[in-house]
């Protein structure tokens, strides 16, 4: 049994388990507390102060992500106090964002502009230079918007505590500080894998996939569940779809099998899905040694069928062989032994699970 | 996965990735490129060094990314695992590491295992494996300090004509160290595609209706003569790769493939060709024109996997949904669909569904271990079987308490060398195998831009040393070549070999490493050797 506490949240008394901190007490409870550089499949680190709350007998303000509950400590998250802090910190971060969500891929889905929209900063109080950087292209799958990166270092934490290889760190100092490489070199020369859940767990569009750029606002988008079509560890996400088109892939962090994560294939590689060369119609090849044509499907299934029941009956149903598939279906794969066996009337099936 | 069968009674996976991920304080790696075939599971290995600091052992001639965190790289030469495996058997039983409690009281057949190891001292074993003896005793002293242990492989164990038996020396081994039935244990083998056990689970085999229920048993045969109203055959059928030739040969007239490309993926690549081209008929329905598709008679587009409703099961034997989610191209269709009107227009009505849903139906009716894995059940989590009834929760770990067969099984095996082996004309040694940016013949990777665009061309991993001496600078096209075939591609000098080793992906039809592999099988799992071949590498 896990120990628990008793703490009050604005005024709400709430059981949490001890070692939790105050936002995940609060989050449990249903008590949406702001905040922006905590995420929750990383530990935190009270990096951004968008958090913070006032806890009675304390003189100072807490980042509520890396405060630890105790028994009896009492809550406030909308004190004037925290609420003035959490302002600051929100106008300090707006001071350096460029402000063109008319055109940024994350509107309707960026945290940083949830928040200003909450507490209606229009504009920074601390004008002063803006950082100026390039978009960064230089890899396939996700482009680093610099001037959009509010150094929440989510991106760096993921690629320490999920991939695990490491590829990105803050380098630089001060007003310097960035989210690069080593060398601040191009990811294809990093241990990058490409998984993609820096892009996932980055809260604004710092980080962003090239596939499906400007096809779709996040509230058009529709998430269907599904599982991913390439290895055999069967990671699930979500499909993000809008008008019959994949745009993209978004993590389901209560996948039984990967809990979130994903690799460069799973998050990268559904677009062959859409890809000019998928075939649409059915092709026969009315003579030997001639070319494929284009066929209706009564035609081609009916030759199927009237050549598969000659070839049957001249030479007998061990003549015959079906190939299942590793890469369809359960059902379809049960359907496909069953037609060799049943209607065809051989065990001769087999799939390439060998190979 | 008839290795598993034999000694355990059940051919999947034992344990699960949470429990593997979690709990295992060592893990033994061998012939799995983890990190680059089953990315996400290397990843959360990654954690579990990095974290909790468990051990890791990795057994792979290749210094394969994930060795970079191990406790001990042993670099064994290609196709001698067996011998590894006995030495390290050897150390455990002569120093009396083993469970011998749990060797007592759930196995069979110790005496002859060791009898067998005890051929095999470290100072032997070392010389077949050119390992050096200090790290066999080492892996065997690191397993035996560090319970309970996961054991993983991949096709770097199957695919070699002694694959049956590189199987049963794993089982050996974890049964040796009594790393069965627990969590963070088992013997795990990691299904490259995403559906391999599924397609076995619903009998795409020759041996087996769904469920493993063996076509020779006459309750099994009347069981789903019963449920399909059908007389059905009592012999065992034949293996794609035993097809094949009969097909050159005029006993295999016509082929019926669904989504697989044996162009690509089968050995001798320029046989399959030729085998594939004898037949009288060859209906071929995939998403797109693979180069097997090329040679059919007849190409009937099918359905990809955002486009449909179904379930896969993954290596950790979980029943998953997918769902569709964009309407399919053109006129494709679902595949069950396609595989019923054919059925349908041959005079047979029992393949006739309205919805994989009703498939299913069947599949629970019919199948004991899917019994309970129904559509209103799998919801969001899936389920795992054994999964006999709709009260039962799925089964997360395999043998707790004991083997599906009882006892597990001890198999004494023999290390063999290979089928070809290098000599003065084809010196290297050629290994295949998969890259992280593409998956198995690439008719879908290749078609991914990113994904084509990180990783567009085929290259052949060669050693440095062997470089210089064939005066082979990185990036330059060499021809590789064996008995059966030849292609090019470009160089990449890498540490990733060992001197007299060449690694190629096989996912590029335009240097398809399956020109040069051989077709010699494995006499049980009939899986072929595309692990080691012998090859000679020329500049162009
Ligand atoms: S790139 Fe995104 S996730 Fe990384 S530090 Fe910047 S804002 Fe945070
Ligand atoms: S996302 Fe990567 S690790 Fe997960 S199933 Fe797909 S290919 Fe495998
Ligand atoms: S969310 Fe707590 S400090 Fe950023």
């Amino acid at each position: 049994m896990t120990e628990t506490v008793s703490i009050t949240i604005d005024g709400q008394a709430i059981q949490a388990r001890a070692g939790q901190s105050i936002l995940e007490a609060a989050t449990a409870a249903g008590i949406k507390i702001p905040a922006l550089c905590h995420h929750p499949a990383l530990k935190p680190i009270g990096a951004c102060r968008v958090c913070l709350v006032d806890i009675a007998f304390e003189r100072a303000l807490h980042p509520a992500c890396t405060y630890e509950v105790r028994q009896g400590i009492e809550v406030h998250t909308r004190s004037p106090k925290a609420e003035e802090a959490r302002r600051f910190a929100l106008e300090l971060i707006l001071s350096d964002h460029p402000l063109d969500c008319m055109t940024c891929e994350r509107t309707g889905s960026c945290e940083l502009q949830d928040l200003a929209y909450q507490y209606g900063i229009k504009e920074s109080q601390f004008p002063g230079t803006q950082h100026e950087y390039a978009l960064d292209t230089s890899n396939p799958f996700y482009e680093r918007d610099y001037e959009k990166c509010i150094l929440c270092r989510r991106c760096v934490r993921t690629c320490d505590e999920i991939n695990g290889v490491e590829a990105i760190a803050v380098i630089q100092r001060g007003w310097d500080s960035k989210i690069g490489t080593a060398f601040d070199g191009i990811m294809q020369d990093s241990p990058c894998e490409f998984c993609g859940m820096c892009v996932e767990v980055c809260p604004t569009a710092a980080l962003q996939p090239r596939l499906g750029k400007q096809q779709g606002r996040a509230w058009e988008v529709e998430k269907v569940a599904t599982t991913c079509p390439y290895c055999g560890v069967g990671c699930q996400f979500y499909l993000k779809v809008k008008d019959g088109r994949i745009l993209g892939v978004a993590s389901k962090w209560d996948a039984p099998a990967n809990h979130g994560w994903t690799c460069v294939k799973g998050r990268y590689g559904w677009d062959f899905v859409h890809h000019p060369e998928r075939l649409t119609q059915p092709l026969i090849r009315r003579e030997k040694g001639g070319e494929l044509e284009e066929a209706g499907w009564d035609e081609a299934l009916d030759l199927v069928a009237q050549r598969f029941k000659a070839i049957v009956k001249d030479h007998g149903p061990q003549a015959f062989g079906t190939l299942a598939s590793a890469k369809c279906t359960n059902e379809e794969n049960f359907a496909m032994q069953k037609f060799s066996r049943a209607v065809i009337g051989t065990n001769n099936v087999d799939h390439c699970a060998r190979l | 996965m008839t290795g598993l069968v034999t000694a355990f009674g059940s051919g999947a996976m034992t344990n699960s990735f949470d429990d593997i991920a979690d709990e295992a304080q060592v893990y033994f790696i061998i012939g799995s490129n983890t990190t680059e075939n089953h990315p996400v599971l290397g990843m959360r290995l990654r954690q579990a060094v990095k974290q909790r600091n468990a051990k890791l052992i990795v057994c792979d001639p290749r210094a394969i990314p994930i060795a970079d965190l191990a406790t001990l790289h042993i670099r064994q030469k290609p196709g001698t695992d067996i011998a590894l495996l006995n030495g390290i058997m050897h150390v455990l039983i002569a120093e009396g590491l083993y469970d011998k409690e749990f060797v007592a009281e759930r196995t069979e057949g110790f005496e002859d295992l060791k009898a067998k190891v005890m051929e095999y001292p470290p100072e032997r074993a070392a010389e077949i494996t050119g390992v050096p003896a200090e790290q066999i005793v080492e892996a065997a002293h690191l397993l035996a300090e560090n319970r309970p242990g996961a054991l993983l492989y991949a096709m770097g164990i199957t695919q070699h004509i002694t694959g049956h038996q590189n199987v049963l020396s794993c089982a050996n081994l974890q049964m040796l160290l009594g790393n069965m039935g627990v969590p963070g244990g088992g013997v795990n083998p990691l299904r490259g595609q995403n559906n391999v056990q599924g397609a076995c689970d619903m009998g795409g085999l020759p041996n087996v209706y769904p469920g493993y229920q063996a076509v020779t048993v006459e309750a099994a045969q009347k069981k789903f003569e019963e449920a399909w109203g059908v007389p059905l055959s009592n012999q065992v059928g034949l293996t794609l790769t035993e097809m094949l030739p009969l097909a050159a040969e005029g006993k295999i007239r016509a082929l019926y493939i669904m989504g697989e490309n044996p162009m690509i993926s089968d050995p001798d690549a320029n046989h399959a060709e030729h085998c594939l081209r004898s037949l009288d008929f060859l209906v071929v329905q995939d998403i797109f024109l693979t180069e097997t598709a090329a040679l059919a008679d007849v190409v009937l587009p099918g359905s990809s996997f955002a486009e449909k409703l179904g379930t896969y099961t993954n290596s950790e034997r979980r029943v998953q949904f997918v769902n569709p989610a964009v309407p399919a191209p053109g006129e494709a269709r679902p595949d069950w669909w396609i595989i019923g009107e054919i059925a349908q227009r041959m005079g047979y009505g029992g393949l006739t569904y309205a919805s994989p849903r009703e498939i299913m139906d069947e599949i629970n009716q019919l199948t004991p271990s899917y019994g309970g894995i129904t559509y209103d059940r799998i919801g969001q989590m899936g389920l795992q079987w054994p999964c006999p009834n709709a009260d039962h929760q799925g089964t997360a770990i395999l043998h707790i308490g004991r083997f599906s067969r009882g006892l597990g099984h001890f198999g004494a095996v023999d290390w063999r060398p290979p089928a070809e082996e290098t000599d003065e004309e084809y010196p290297f040694v050629f290994t295949t195998g998969r890259v992280l940016y593409h998956y198995h013949t690439g008719s879908m990777t290749r078609r991914s831009e990113g994904l084509d665009a990180i990783f567009p061309e085929p290259v052949v991993e060669i050693n440095a040393e062997d470089a210089a001496r064939l005066e082979v600078v990185d990036g330059q096209p060499v021809r590789i070549s064996s008995r059966r075939g030849t292609i090019e591609a470009e160089a990449l000098v890498s540490p990733m070999t060992e001197p007299g080793v060449v690694f190629m992906p096989f996912h590029f039809a335009e240097a398809a490493a399956n020109k040069l592999t051989i077709a010699a099988l494995d006499p049980i799992g009939k899986i072929p050797q595309l692990k080691v071949c012998a090859v000679k590498v020329e500049t162009v």
